[in-house]
């Protein structure tokens, strides 16, 4: 058995950091070094940040996301285009899509995908109050932004029946090829996809 | 342990950041679990998308690990299905269907049937009458299969209209006739291969195998029809 090399507390620590994603054992003893060497100027502000986000965070009751005031800033943003509202599955798919800059709108997080083989079903997801945001917030078009996987699509589905009947538009993200794909590494179905729905030149 | 086969994608989970536990029902090795790493790469993620074929080489130290999985593709369906919801629902059904069949039991003979089946559910009209003469096939599979040989009251072979909810044996139009309203109605399609289908003898034949399905085979393991099954069904 290895000994160990350093007190429980450090031991601690490269337990916690070796959870995270992206970091094993070994990566996770490096950071906790790191940590150690640069404590005033790391460590220390790092742990008060930490403690801040523990207490602060919150999910917003309106659309899921996640953020230190409620309801979240993007629905507090009174710039934003009301009538816009960008369905997604993840918080982390809501900051992808506020990184390309290109949703004027507001969004609605489900928190996963209905997945009949997994028994993940709509009362799993935040989907219920998503008819009654349509009505109160005025919104005219809802974009689908939702993987394009089995599952995904099938919340799509089930999404576009559950709205049926509110007059709002419903859209979804395109399937085809990716900026700076090359099509011989495709695979055949997001090429027959791209194919089905292409657009004139 | 070293195996190569073909097999059709039913699941995928995540496994740590990267790997997936791909589940597949293979040609030769029934429906199998294996590890496959990067299998969340932008690469492989859209060849494990359950419905797809693939080609698998899986290797294990013994027979009774996981193991892990290459995968490559060789046919791809999901894509095709994406757009169409009631495509999708029969997809989910497909797969939830194969799942009830035991680990590591092969059934070529199934899979095979549900290659066939995932390969028109592009036209899902067209894939619904195999999609219940496959849970016929799988009820009796799970030793819970309908004797449609011959009259459970008459032993007659011919006349069969309808089958006892509570023995699953079939019974004549005159026999059954007394008791009509409490019979499941037999389609003839189930009965001759050959004969003409239409929407009524397909949704009877839903109606006739989601009863025992679910009696037999689902409640007994804590599970239930699922959603996907009645749009598929109702089309």
């Amino acid at each position: 058995m290895a000994e160990r090399v350093a007190g429980p507390e450090i031991e601690r620590l490269i337990q916690l950091l070796a959870r995270l994603p992206g970091l094993g054992p070994r990566s996770a003893r490096r950071a906790a070094l790191h940590l150690v060497r640069k404590r005033e100027e790391l460590l220390g502000p790092l742990a008060d940040a930490m403690q801040v986000a523990r207490e602060r965070i919150a999910t917003c009751p309106r659309c899921g996301n996640v953020d230190t005031s409620e309801p979240c800033t993007i629905c507090r943003d009174g710039r934003r285009d009301p009538s816009l509202l960008v369905v997604v599955e993840t918080v982390a798919d809501l900051w992808a899509l506020e990184r390309s800059g290109a949703v004027s709108g507001r969004y609605h997080v489900l928190g996963g995908t209905l997945s009949p083989l997994d028994g993940v079903g709509p009362r799993e997801l935040n989907l219920d109050p998503l008819p009654g945001r349509i009505a109160e917030e005025g919104v005219r078009e809802v974009v689908i932004a939702v993987n394009a996987t089995v599952d995904g699509q099938t919340t799509a589905h089930y999404i576009t029946d559950l709205l049926q009947g509110t007059g709002v538009k419903i859209t979804r993200l395109a399937h085809g090829v990716p900026v700076g794909g090359e099509l011989d590494y495709l695979d055949e179905g997001t090429l027959a996809a791209a194919l089905r729905q292409r657009t004139a030149f | 342990m070293e195996w190569r086969d073909e097999g059709l994608v039913i699941g995928a989970r995540r496994h740590g950041e990267s790997a997936v536990i791909l589940e597949a029902m293979t040609r030769e090795h029934g429906r199998h679990f294996g590890l496959v790493r990067n299998g969340r790469s932008r690469a492989l993620a859209p060849t494990l998308q359950p419905g797809n074929t693939v080609s698998l080489a899986w290797r294990a130290r013994l027979d009774e690990h996981l193991g892990a999985y290459q995968v490559e593709p060789i046919r791809s369906r999901a894509a095709d299905v994406l757009a169409d919801a009631r495509a999708l629902d029969g997809l989910n059904w497909l797969c939830a269907l194969m799942r009830l069949i035991a680990e590591r039991e092969p059934h070529a003979d199934f899979y095979e049937a549900a290659t066939v089946i995932a390969d028109c559910l592009s036209a899902p009209a067209v894939a619904r009458a195999p999609m219940v003469r496959f849970e016929m096939a799988l009820l009796g599979a799970l030793g819970f299969g309908l004797d449609l040989s011959r009259c459970a009251m008459t032993g007659a072979r011919s006349g069969l209209a309808w089958v006892s909810p509570r023995t699953g044996r079939a019974v004549t139009a005159e026999a059954g006739a007394p008791w009509a309203e409490r019979l499941l109605p037999l389609p003839a399609f189930l009965l001759d291969p050959g004969a003409a289908v239409c929407e009524a003898d397909v949704a009877a034949g839903f109606r006739l195998t989601g009863h025992f399905l679910e009696r037999d085979v689902l409640l007994p393991r804590g599970l239930s029809l699922i959603d996907a099954r009645a749009r598929f069904a109702g089309g």
